[in-house]
């Protein structure tokens, strides 16, 4: 198992770009994504539905759909760049065994007709983590205890679990082969209140035993902050700003993140709640400038022309506010 | 009082039966398993659970779409039930949760609007589409005459809810039923949604019941909260004072297990409660809270369903915790209140 010292870059997109193909033209879902993510430090990228964020977390693991019309750029695992492999050489040495992905709405994802135990040591016996059944078989009780599934479930149909569970054993079949990083898109999103909760516990718990990295691709902002080391924000399909947790939940700094900010809903501060004028651009056809600039209380001039991430100390902006 | 009440319900009962084979009874769900409370005038108030809590039938019990097991439900003085629910449903609104799945994708805003106005008697094309234009405007479909030909799909999220909200208001309820009208959209979108909510309850005097999971939403918007556990209302309170001084333990474990934004949330692990809510099949004897509860009483909460206290004015509990001294087979240890502050 590769592995590396905590706050090594583990995983590095560079240019990353995903676009598909429709009737009206190349959809530019993903657009020249650069982002570091380092080892033992959990990163969540939050935006609205739309902007690109879940079609980004099936570019880093090449799960894409047939109506591709671009896929380029560099994705640096550990140093190594995974683009370039062959398909069957990726699906073999990373997919699933040190990338792994947490799909939205897994919990409706599992194989009806097969007892979830059964579903959680495929991983195993398909990439040879297990020899035996038996060896697999203990290897799934150990990973459900670690997520909090009682043991007796293994038996089990996904029918006869709540939607907590179900979440729970999704997670379960990502950990059992214990990868570097694993991307969670939406994992608490159609889940109630108090299950939510739990579900993030298991996931901290996760993170601080067993030292794995997550990736959360997420629109619940107040949810996000559960796990977040680091955060990002995509808007548009273009990462709009990064930076660590402490500082973005406090002070976000594009205009955009702070409207999105002051968007949420709290229950224990007493704030303003404030819509965003207008509507995100079409990825068919994006704006020349700045993507955010037709909805900025902040624009001037120089927003015609398209920002790069600009560094402004530790954190990286696509602002001109920060030229 | 009296006088400003505009919706009353009382001891509401909405089971649904289960068969086997079509004629063997299995069980019965109890949904709804009586509710009481009363509605003011121009006062929106929140009901707030988790899924499965009966939230949701509830709603659709008031709307007329559930017949009553048990209960009555009295709208400005007159009961509601029997055959004839037209005069009913024409001073109640309905907000749907999915609003492309709520709006008739053949139809365009116009005809969409015009239907209940045709449905309710209103003859005159030309104040049809006056009052179509009035609904638009007051949602803020601006400019009119660029959505009246517009089908939902050719409308973004945020605008098809508010082809709902205007449908919902264009016959001047007196009431509007919201089941969940944000939680489908985005956080910028849903601001937008509840304001426009608010301000139309404000310039009509409407009376809204919001039903929701998402305690946080609620205080931008309503007066009251009922929270809802296994088919009762298990607390209810002003705002504020649910929200600062919570009583009954599961709306405390509730509260606890919302997070606002703020990155120390990263460092603790949160309090839930063990196991999940019960089965309406078979709900627990005494208080259906008791199994999950950090505070039940042995001997007490397993045993009795406790009935609603009034620990501060304005704020009512079904909890044991709150019994007043002296209430038979309570002891005062087990009454005594502590955790919860009273101001």
């Amino acid at each position: 198992m590769p592995g590396g010292p905590s706050g090594h870059p583990l995983l590095r997109l560079e240019d990353l770009r995903l676009y598909f193909r429709t009737l009206r033209g190349p959809v530019q879902a993903v657009d020249g994504v650069d982002l570091t993510v380092r080892r033992g430090r959990s990163m969540v990228i939050v935006g609205e539905s739309g902007c690109g964020k879940s079609s980004l977390a099936r570019a880093i693991l090449r799960l894409l759909p047939r109506n591709v019309h671009t896929y380029s750029g560099r994705v640096w695992l550990d140093g190594e760049d995974v683009m370039q492999m062959p398909e069957e050489r990726f699906r073999r040495e990373i997919r699933w065994v040190r990338l792994a992905l947490v799909p939205q709405a897994a919990m409706n994802a599992l194989n009806p007709v097969l007892p979830v135990g059964d579903q959680v040591a495929e991983p195993l016996l398909v990439h040879g983590r297990a020899r035996t059944a038996a060896e697999a078989r203990r290897m799934v009780a150990d990973v459900f205890r670690q997520v909090g599934v009682p043991r007796d479930f293994v038996d089990r149909y996904p029918f006869e679990l709540s939607g907590g569970m179900r979440q729970r054993v999704a997670l379960a079949m990502a950990l059992v082969t214990v990868p570097d990083l694993i991307i969670l898109d939406e994992p608490t999103s159609a889940l109630d209140v108090l299950t939510q909760a739990a579900v993030l516990n298991v996931l901290k718990a996760v993170k601080k035993e067993m030292g794995v990295t997550f990736l959360l691709v997420t629109h619940d902002i107040a949810t996000s902050s559960e796990l977040a080391d680091d955060a990002a924000v995509m808007y548009a399909g273009q990462v709009v700003e990064v930076s660590t947790a402490g500082q973005f939940y406090r002070e976000p700094l594009h205009p955009y993140s702070r409207a999105l900010m002051a968007s949420v809903p709290t229950l224990r501060q007493d704030k303003a709640l404030a819509a965003i004028p207008g509507r995100p651009p079409s990825l068919v056809r994006p704006p020349a400038g700045c993507r955010f600039a037709d909805r900025c209380p902040a624009r001037f001039a120089r927003c015609s022309q398209e920002p790069p991430l600009l560094q402004v100390g530790d954190r990286r902006v696509r602002c001109w506010l920060y030229a | 009082m009296a006088a400003d009440v505009l919706l009353s319900v009382r001891n509401l009962h909405t089971w649904f039966e289960l068969r086997r084979w079509g004629f063997l009874r299995a069980g019965v769900v109890r949904a709804v398993d009586g509710v009481t409370f009363e509605l003011r005038r121009g006062e929106a108030v929140a009901v707030v659970g988790e899924s499965g809590c009966g939230k949701s039938t509830l709603a659709r019990t008031l709307l007329g779409l559930h017949p009553p097991t048990r209960g009555e439900i009295v709208f400005d003085g007159r009961p509601v039930g029997g055959a004839d629910l037209r005069w009913y449903r024409s001073r109640v609104g309905y907000v749907q949760q999915d609003p492309y799945g709520a709006l008739p994708p053949f139809m365009t805003a116009r005809r969409i609007l015009e239907e209940p106005l045709v449905v309710n008697g209103v003859t005159s094309p030309r104040e049809r589409l006056e009052r179509v234009r009035a609904a638009l405007e007051d949602v803020g479909l601006t400019p009119v005459d660029d959505f009246l030909p517009r089908y939902p799909h050719m409308l973004s999220g945020g605008q098809q809810q508010r082809l709902v909200v205007a449908r919902a208001v264009i016959l001047r309820p007196d009431l509007i039923v919201a089941d969940e009208p944000v939680s489908m959209l985005d956080a910028s979108v849903r601001v937008e949604i509840l304001y426009l909510l608010r301000a139309l309850q404000d310039r009509y005097r409407l009376s809204v019941l919001y039903i929701t999971h998402d305690l946080s939403t609620v205080r931008y918007f309503c007066e009251r909260v009922m929270v809802m556990y296994a088919g009762r209302i298990v607390e209810e309170a002003p705002v504020g004072q649910l929200i600062r001084f919570p009583r009954h333990p599961y709306t405390q474990a509730l509260l606890a297990a919302i997070p606002d934004p703020d990155p120390d949330n990263a460092a603790r692990f949160r309090d839930v409660p063990p196991g999940e809510p019960p089965s309406l099949l078979a709900p627990p004897p005494g208080c259906r809270f008791h199994p999950r509860c950090p505070r039940a009483v042995p001997g007490l909460c397993e045993v009795r369903d406790p009935p609603a206290f009034e620990p501060s004015p304005g704020q009512r509990v079904a909890c044991w915790l709150y019994a007043p001294t002296g209430v038979e087979g309570v002891s005062p240890a087990a009454a005594r209140t502590d955790g919860a502050r009273s101001d």
